[in-house]
């Protein structure tokens, strides 16, 4: 590159007149060149040397590009040029258009600056989820919703999407619609309005497949997402719990540097300083053992007390959906508001009251908090984990009746159509079909819409108790702090109650529950995403709101960064726990025999075999049937189990090759600390040595051979050059203790030239 | 997109966008910023490089930096003349470096400066000693101050000089878990 410059300057450069390597050598410069450009933005120079760096690159690499655009082939080279510029330019706007289009940045930047990092971790696991939900609901309603009621048979036309006679009065009653009965019950919202007709519509639309395929794609994209963002974490975070920097990471990585309210900033100054102090109080005494025995018997009483809410909650809700469903027999009309709506109400209260009633228990336990709360999450979790399931259990005990039901309906409709044969009896074979109204014809009870419905009053009863307990709990509380404080004997605001703070654990997990609801519903209730896209909208605003005007900044601020992983870890588990129940359902009970997209069907997913069959080319099944052959797909499986197993122990032997590495980093500093030590040690005792020596020598020789002395004493400045090498001149701050040392340094200015040449003296001395 | 500002000519803009994190639009809304801070000090039209600065105490008391007990720091490791006075192009840098879209190992660079009190280079006694001063508002006591710097360079010395050179904090700071914020 440099001769190149130089060649510029002494003459034009012709591309003709280089040779090949030199041309190349100029390609290479150039691309060097366009590197740079790239890289400039990560480069720490400051600014006036970046831009103009950049100007001279750009220069260079115009000059030149064009230039060699001029030798052979040069116009598909100045058209390469050309695009990738305007590549460059399109990427970068598309970038600009990205990053216009993050919706709630500002709303989530504010709150970051008000309550640190932590409370806007939620916010933003919050918009990641409406991302999903977003892309959810895409599917379920482009390509099952909208093509049933475009292209599928209207309202009123079959038996299935009728309203039955015997409810049509009601069925328009908002407390009917609430529920989601009558309308909303028999329309595109639930699995029971879907026709079984293999091709709907002028393009032929499968809509029985496209119900399943969206089905399984759900979740399918579900796990991909959130196995993509937990390996990006894990790269991002590296060695998790590394104790080896405790305090430098507290010195230098504690302050969180987007705060920007100050009483934000003096919680963190507070809770800063008060890990020091705990830090600095572990590193002082040895672990106390503070009566053991006492300790060890409070956590194993409460974690019995937890274990028998836990017992205690999952039996509520068992009793309860048994005791809904005799309420369902005996006709809904009969009982209270409280009675029909029992389940939910009983779901949502369990959630809201018993992680209080832990946090009561965990203060027998006596954990760091850091740990406390890692229990908390854990017990949170397995109330959740458990009322689900409970529920589940209890669905499938109302599913299994309604399939008894089925077989007396179906034998009830034959008898019906027998009878109404009988009656136009009189006419023949060759009579017109019997007519009647598809709302008189007996129904089968649709399973599926029964199961969807619950999902959805759940999910609608866990909104509002959301919804009602922050409207209570943080903004009815924050007013009467607020006003009553004036008339009130002791200081509201300090003491109790005060404002509330702001539960992260709580939402977020409240957060992920609800997500895993949504995606065990979503195959029999399309409409759960797109309730769970409204819901999350309005969640959005409503929480932004509650917390900068009702909460308070946290008192002991904690990191976001090392539970980002943790969380994602337990949406993982969620959506596999989530989506068992709909596999099963889907694998083992037969669908409804005159409901929904699978009716007729033995199994759901025999709509594959059907769609093999008659839309693929015969080849194709017969390759699909070699493929599915157990002869093939169990050494498929084989193959992939040995694949984890490799893939497993060579991940454990880098860990391990990475601890080695560490351990031979900690004994090398180890070395190097000795060394040094060993040399300041030497280095002082030959400055007293030589300060000894300086008086009595002085006394002694005044004109000693410069020369000689001279000579050696370049070559004792050598080597205490290499002794102390790695300390450059350090002008101002000479440490007291250090300050003999140093005083050696070549930098120094060689105050004490005589001690070098004195040193020697006492060693001849001496020999 | 379609409005046209006058502040900046369209290769001024892509130059900043090549050399910062920053957007266009993001370049605009920090020139605002930055005029607001001294209406009178900072032109408007960028066009012909204005050389002027804005003083350390105008800058300090934004918002964004006013709780931040580093703030001084932060300003100085990015001015030229060291004394916190930031001419545009530096108070664009500053933020580039700041942002969540900085590397790690940008960031690292630049709060090794900002620790470095006394601009040597090196992280000695005293830059942790006030350091961790800052942190605390001095509520800890001179014994524990100690106690801790003493530990933290422990810790973090990889050569055994009693005091942190680059290569140690960069070493030390690339396994920290909450380093980004």
């Amino acid at each position: 590159e440099d001769e190149l410059e130089e060649e510029s300057e002494e003459s034009e450069v012709r591309p003709e007149s280089l040779s090949p390597e030199e041309l190349e050598m100029l390609k290479e410069a150039v691309y060097e060149r366009k590197k740079l450009v790239q890289g400039l933005r990560g480069k720490p120079w400051p600014m006036k040397e970046k831009l103009v760096t950049l100007r001279e690159s750009q220069e260079f690499v115009e000059k030149y590009e064009g230039a060699l655009g001029k030798g052979k082939g040069r116009k598909i080279y100045a058209y390469k040029v050309m695009m990738s510029k305007k590549w460059m330019k399109f990427q970068r706007d598309f970038e600009n258009f990205k990053t216009a289009c993050i919706p709630w940045e500002m709303k989530i930047k504010e709150i970051e600056s008000h309550f640190g990092s932590s409370v806007a971790s939620y916010f933003i696991f919050l918009r990641w989820m409406y991302g999903i939900n977003m892309i959810l609901f895409c599917l379920t309603f482009g390509l099952v919703m909208v093509p049933e009621a475009l292209m599928g048979r209207p309202y009123g036309t079959i038996p299935r999407k009728t309203v039955p006679r015997a409810e049509a009065a009601s069925a328009m009653d908002f407390a009917v619609l609430w529920d989601f009965g009558g309308y909303a019950q028999y329309s595109v919202l639930f699995y029971g309005y879907y026709n079984n007709q293999r091709a709907i519509g002028w393009l032929k639309f499968r809509m029985p497949l496209s119900y399943f395929l969206v089905g399984v794609g759900t979740v399918a994209y579900s796990y991909m997402v959130v196995i993509r963002t937990m390996a990006r974490n894990a790269n991002e975070s590296g060695v998790g719990d590394d104790n080896s920097f405790n305090f430098s990471w507290k010195m230098f990585t504690s302050w969180d540097y987007l705060i920007g309210n100050p009483e934000t900033a003096d919680n963190k100054f507070a809770s800063i300083t008060t890990s020091f102090k705990e830090a600095i109080l572990e590193e002082q005494e040895s672990c106390k053992d503070d009566n053991i025995h006492l300790t060890r018997f409070l956590r194993v009483l409460a974690n019995f007390l937890v274990l028998c809410c836990l017992a205690g909650s999952g039996y509520l809700i068992y009793f309860v959906v048994r005791r809904s469903q005799k309420f369902a027999l005996e006709g809904l009309e009969t009982h209270t508001w409280w009675e029909r709506n029992e389940v939910n109400m009983v779901m949502s209260l369990l959630g809201m009251f018993c992680p209080m009633l832990f946090d009561v228990i965990s203060a027998l336990e006596n954990y760091h908090p850091r740990v406390a709360l890692q229990w908390q999450l854990g017990r949170i979790f397995a109330l959740f984990l458990g009322n689900l399931y409970t529920f589940i259990i209890a669905l499938m005990d109302e599913i299994n009746l309604k399939r008894e039901e089925e077989k007396i309906i179906k034998f009830n409709i034959t008898m019906w159509e027998a009878s109404l044969y009988n009656a136009t009896g009189s006419e023949n074979s060759t009579a017109l079909p019997v007519t009647f109204h598809p709302a008189d014809v007996p129904r089968g009870p649709c399973w599926e819409t029964m199961v969807g419905q619950e999902f959805v009053r759940l999910i609608i009863s866990d909104t509002m108790t959301t919804y009602i307990t922050l409207l209570i709990g943080d903004f009815l509380r924050a007013v009467l702090v607020r006003f009553l404080n004036y008339c009130w004997c002791w200081d509201l605001e300090a003491g109790f109650p005060s404002y509330s703070e702001f539960d992260v654990s709580g939402n977020v997990l409240g957060l992920i529950f609800n997500q895993g609801m949504i995606w065990m519903g979503a195959f029999y209730a399309p409409c759960l995403p797109a309730l769970n896209v409204l819901r999350l909208h309005v969640s959005m605003y409503l929480q932004c709101w509650a917390v900068m005007c009702c909460n308070v900044p946290q008192e002991r601020v904690f990191k976001a960064s090392g539970s980002n992983n943790f969380y994602m870890a337990m949406l993982l588990v969620i959506l596999f726990l989530s989506t068992l129940p709909a596999i099963y359902t889907i694998v083992t009970i037969p669908p409804s025999f005159d409901c929904g997209p699978f009716s007729g069907k033995k199994r759901m997913f025999d709509v594959i075999q059907e769609t093999l069959e008659s839309d693929f080319p015969a080849w194709f099944s017969k390759v699909f049937s070699y493929a599915s052959n157990p002869g093939l797909v169990l050494p498929f499986i084989l193959l992939m189990v040995l694949a984890i197993y490799y893939l497993q122990s060579t991940s454990k032997s880098y860990k391990e090759a990475n601890v080695d590495l560490k351990k031979k980093l900690q004994t090398q500093n180890e070395e190097n600390k000795r060394k040094n030590k060993l040399a300041a040690l030497k280095a002082q005792t030959d400055l007293e040595e030589a300060r000894a020596a300086t008086q009595t020598a002085e006394q002694k020789n005044n004109n000693a051979s410069l020369q000689h002395q001279h000579g050696e004493t370049s070559s004792f400045r050598v080597k205490i050059k290499q002794r102390i090498s790695f300390s450059p001149p350090a002008p101002r701050t000479l440490h007291p203790d250090t300050h003999r040392s140093l005083g050696y340094l070549p930098g120094g200015g060689f105050p004490q030239q005589r001690e070098p040449r004195m040193h020697r003296v006492p060693s001849l001395q001496r020999h | 997109m379609g409005n046209k500002q006058t502040i900046f000519t369209d290769e001024q803009l892509d130059a900043y966008q090549d050399c910062t994190f920053f957007t266009r639009k993001e370049i605009l809304r920090l020139h605002g910023r930055y005029h607001e801070l001294a209406p009178h000090l900072v032109p408007m039209d960028y066009t012909n490089e204005p050389d002027c600065k804005v003083p350390l105490a105008l800058i300090v008391n934004m918002p964004e930096l006013k709780e931040n007990p580093f703030r001084n720091r932060i300003v100085e490791s990015f001015s030229e003349d060291g004394m916190g006075n930031l001419s545009f192009n530096e108070f664009v840098d500053m933020f580039s470096v700041l942002s969540e879209m900085a590397p790690r190992e940008l960031k690292a660079i630049y709060a090794f400066k900002i620790y470095d009190f006394n601009v040597d280079n090196y992280l000695c006694k005293e830059d942790l000693e006030k350091t961790l001063n800052r942190l605390t508002k001095e509520e800890l006591t001179p014994e524990e101050v100690q106690l801790v710097c003493e530990k933290a360079i422990e810790e973090a010395d990889l050569d055994g000089d009693s005091k942190l050179s680059f290569a140690d904090f960069e070493n030390m700071i690339t396994r920290a878990p909450d380093f980004l914020r």
